[in-house]
């Protein structure tokens, strides 16, 4: 039997070559585009191509990364969450708010001991992220209006609690994470590392990981074999609210500030690393790998472009059509695929 | 009266074959105004496939297409519109979110000069045509929001005032209640009267023979009869249906079969006064361990909302269930799951995951049994390969994706996926639709084995065939409603369509 099925597998693989990369397009595309870039890069700017510049790199897609894992478990649903940077930036600020400031700045906070100050940070993240859940799979509003409602309520949450002000001070252990690091290692590189691994782990070796492929990828068919979807939609929409968290938190010791819109670039930023990677916005396909790719796509594109000497504000309008480019690719892929599959 | 006149549409000798699988043979059908036609005949019989070859769907057939005595061969459904040609599909094609007026006008607004929609006038014109199917009606309503058949009346007004000489309506009476089906028919009538012609298909033979003044019949493909309907009755129309003396290569059922005599092992499923706003009206019945249960109607019976309400898809409105005993309201389809309910339904693209390997869609619903946390893909193969093995899937290959085998053999991955922990109740939709004989006969062998197993077994289907080749107990659900239970006594065909 065992020979017999990797005969067969390889007879499906035999077929050709061509329909085979086809099949494989989504992930293909994204590391070629990965690999272009850096040439490119390389090519034209011999700043680009160092070892600091690569730490540079890393360390500028962090917060992105430690966003772009739970939006993975999201996007991988056939969902999306565009309240992401909003529960990032309130969540960063609530830790700031419960942390003692200098007396020069202006804000009516409790301070509290830091372990509490970053568990209550991350209740209240994990909070807004159950809110998205209820909405989405009890009220039955889709995704997207959601989570633009929650956009605005994360941000009206934000404003309250700064009043327009800037905090500077975090507990110890956030200011490490954040800004500190090891044997020159940032620490923001090292948690973005654990928590992509962490995602890609539950992932691809849990029965969760699973069911969300499974919900992803034919949600009736899921509902049908008695998967508690709402269950399984709901447990995302909290997860990509923690881990967006988790990124504000951090993201407000490595800027060494926490203050209003603070995070309003990670939004997009955080989609476009998902999709770029060749996640499927139809879900059920891809994953933390191609998100990896994603954010070093992301990563070089907006790090190479400082190197170049380019207009900076023609950088905004090439990234949207890099955007572009890995939306018409997603969506294509996807369609290859299905005919690869009939 | 109509004979002294030539027919207004006639069509001579038309054959038409799908990928090599002739769907009509040689047929003639003529059509005078002034005349409702009814058409009856099995699933696959031709009927639908010669109405879309009239309506302009189909293009491609041999045979002559005559109208008004003029040859004609239609390139679209566009065509036959602008040739006074309307059909309205079994399946509603109306737009909830807007108005009944709109709905009624739907690509035909009335426009000033300015390409203004008048409304005015629409809701005023729209008012006057549903008072003559007389229906009372707010024009200016929300479709959505009037019921189904309701809904389904104003579909029909809109294509039967849309001014064409030949109407076809394909089941327009299967979500209707009887008070509306006399309205329909009396519009009929009078549309009749005015000289349309109206060829009306349905599978409630009453109603055919009640409404139409010629019948057809169709069998494989073939016109068997046509006859007047004064000159006929509903038990010659059955026959002339199914044909007598084992034409078909499988076996017919048009003899008597006899069910045994009813199990009394413990009941596993009771279900009790069971309602569901116009599909399902207090059905209330009992399945048994080691026993399968034969549900049969039409489509659009309630078949479908009653096997979604035993998997807690679909909330009843009203009633209970109780498993074993005790009562159930499933919260959600896990907790039917867990409750040892299994659920297979009638499309495979609903059940499967086409573009994940067989060994994952055999797992899935087990996958809380092998594992806590994480997967064990080595046992999930194990476990796959042994179904694969015992069903005799083709290729038996766990690794392949889903997509890349034969719709029979997804067929049996989809019930694959309950046996490996059975559940105390199996419920099958349709499960040997569209399968050659071979397929078939695997899955009534497979069914057979898990009854003997103990398992509770339902199937519904609108195939006579199938609840006939699997059931031990059948009921007959029409329009919602428990009507006929078969036990212990002769069943065939015939008895079976005749209770529908």
């Amino acid at each position: 039997m065992a020979s017999s099925e990797t005969a067969l597998a390889a007879g499906q693989r035999a077929r050709g070559l061509a329909p085979f990369l086809r099949s494989q397009m989504r992930n293909i595309a994204p590391f070629l585009t990965l690999i272009f870039l850096s040439g490119f890069f390389a090519l034209a700017s011999p700043s680009f191509a160092t070892l600091d510049n690569l730490g540079n790199i890393l360390t500028q897609v962090s917060v992105t990364g430690i966003i772009a894992v739970g939006l993975t478990f999201v996007i991988l649903c056939a969902e999306i969450d565009l309240s992401i940077a909003s529960i990032a930036n309130v969540t960063g600020i609530a830790v700031a708010y419960f942390t003692l400031q200098d007396s020069y700045v202006n804000i009516a906070n409790i301070p509290l001991p830091g372990a509490v100050a970053i568990l209550l940070s991350i209740l209240l993240c994990a909070l807004l992220g159950l809110v998205n859940a209820l909405g989405l799979t009890v009220i039955g509003i889709p995704s997207f209006i959601m989570t633009l409602a929650m956009m605005q309520i994360a941000a009206g949450v934000s404003a309250l609690l700064v009043r327009g002000q800037i905090a500077y001070k975090v507990p110890s252990l956030i200011t490490t994470l954040g800004s500190g690091s090891i044997g020159g290692i940032p620490w923001l590189v090292i948690v973005a590392a654990i928590m992509l691994l962490g995602g890609h782990l539950v992932l691809t070796y849990t029965r969760f990981g699973r069911y969300v492929y499974m919900v992803g990828g034919n949600r009736e068919a899921a509902e049908y074999s008695g998967l508690n979807v709402k269950l399984i939609l709901g447990a995302v929409m909290v997860i990509s609210a923690v881990c967006s968290g988790i990124g504000g938190m951090l993201g407000v010791a490595h800027f060494g500030s926490a203050q209003q819109n603070e995070f309003d670039t990670y939004l997009l930023d955080s989609i476009a690393a998902v999709v770029v990677g060749g996640t499927s916005l139809f879900g059920g396909r891809g994953g933390i790998g191609n998100t990896i790719v994603g954010l070093f796509v992301l990563g070089v594109l907006n790090n190479g472009l400082d190197h170049v000497n380019i207009d900076s504000f023609l950088k905004i309008l090439i990234r949207g059509l890099i955007l572009l480019a890995a939306l018409v690719i997603n969506v294509y892929a996807q369609r290859l695929r299905e005919k690869a599959a009939e | 009266m109509r004979e002294d006149r030539s027919p207004i549409l006639e069509l001579q000798g038309i054959t038409k074959s799908f990928g090599g699988v002739e769907a009509l043979r040689g047929v003639d059908f003529a059509l005078h105004a002034g005349e409702i036609h009814g058409l009856v005949g099995e699933n696959g019989a031709g009927k639908s496939t010669l109405m879309k070859i009239i309506a302009g769907v189909h293009t491609e057939f041999s045979g002559r297409f005559l109208i008004d005595g003029q040859e004609t061969h239609f390139r679209s459904a566009r065509d036959a519109h602008a040739a006074g040609i309307a059909m309205v599909h079994q399946e509603l094609s109306v737009a909830p979110d807007l108005t009944v007026a709109e709905n009624v006008f739907l690509g035909n607004q009335p426009t000033n000069a300015l390409g203004l929609v008048q409304w005015r006038r629409m809701a005023r014109e729209a008012g006057e045509q549903l008072a003559r199917l007389g229906l009372d009606v707010d024009p200016m309503s929300r479709l959505g929001d009037l019921s189904i058949g309701l809904q389904q009346l104003i579909e029909i007004a809109r294509v039967l005032f849309s001014g064409a000489r030949i109407v076809i309506l394909d089941e327009p009476t299967s979500a209707l209640s009887p008070p509306e089906v006399e309205r329909l028919f009396a519009t009929l009538r009078r549309l009749r009267e005015e000289g349309t012609a109206i060829v009306f298909i349905s599978h409630f033979i009453e109603d055919i023979l009640r409404v139409s003044d010629t019948v057809t019949v169709f069998r494989n493909g073939r016109k068997v009869a046509e006859t007047a309907s004064a000159a006929t009755n509903k038990g010659a129309l059955i026959e002339a249906m199914i044909g007598r003396g084992g034409e078909a290569l499988e076996h017919s059922y048009s003899d008597d079969l006899m069910l045994p005599t009813p199990s009394n092992s413990p009941v596993v499923l009771k279900v009790d006064q069971l309602s569901l706003a116009r599909s399902l009206k207090d059905v209330s019945f009992e399945a048994r361990a080691g026993e399968v249960l034969g549900i049969y109607g039409f489509m659009g019976c309630g078949q479908q909302e009653l096997s979604r309400i035993l998997f807690g898809k679909l909330k009843p409105d009203a009633g209970t269930l109780a498993v074993e005993g005790t009562p159930k309201t499933f919260a959600s389809t896990a907790a039917a799951r867990r409750a040892g309910v299994a659920l297979v339904p009638e499309s495979r693209r609903d059940m499967l995951f086409h573009q994940e390997p067989v060994y994952k869609n055999i797992s899935i619903s087990i996958l809380d049994r092998i594992s806590s946390l994480l997967l064990k893909p080595a046992q999930e193969r194990d476990i796959a390969k042994r179904q694969v093995e015992q069903l005799q899937i083709r290729p038996p290959v766990v690794g392949l994706d889903l997509g890349m085998l034969s719709g029979g053999n997804q067929q049996k991955v989809a019930l694959a996926k309950w046996l490996t922990y059975p559940p105390k109740l199996l419920v099958l939709c349709e499960p040997t639709r569209g399968m050659d004989v071979g397929a078939k006969n695997d899955v009534i062998n497979i069914v057979r084995d898990l009854r003997a197993k103990g398992l509770a077994i339902i199937v519904l289907s609108t195939e006579p065939e199938t609840v006939l080749s699997l059931a031990d107990r059948i009921l007959v659900l029409k329009r919602g409603a428990l009507v006929r239970e078969f036990r212990n006594e002769p069943v065939s065909k015939d008895r079976l369509l005749e209770a529908a």
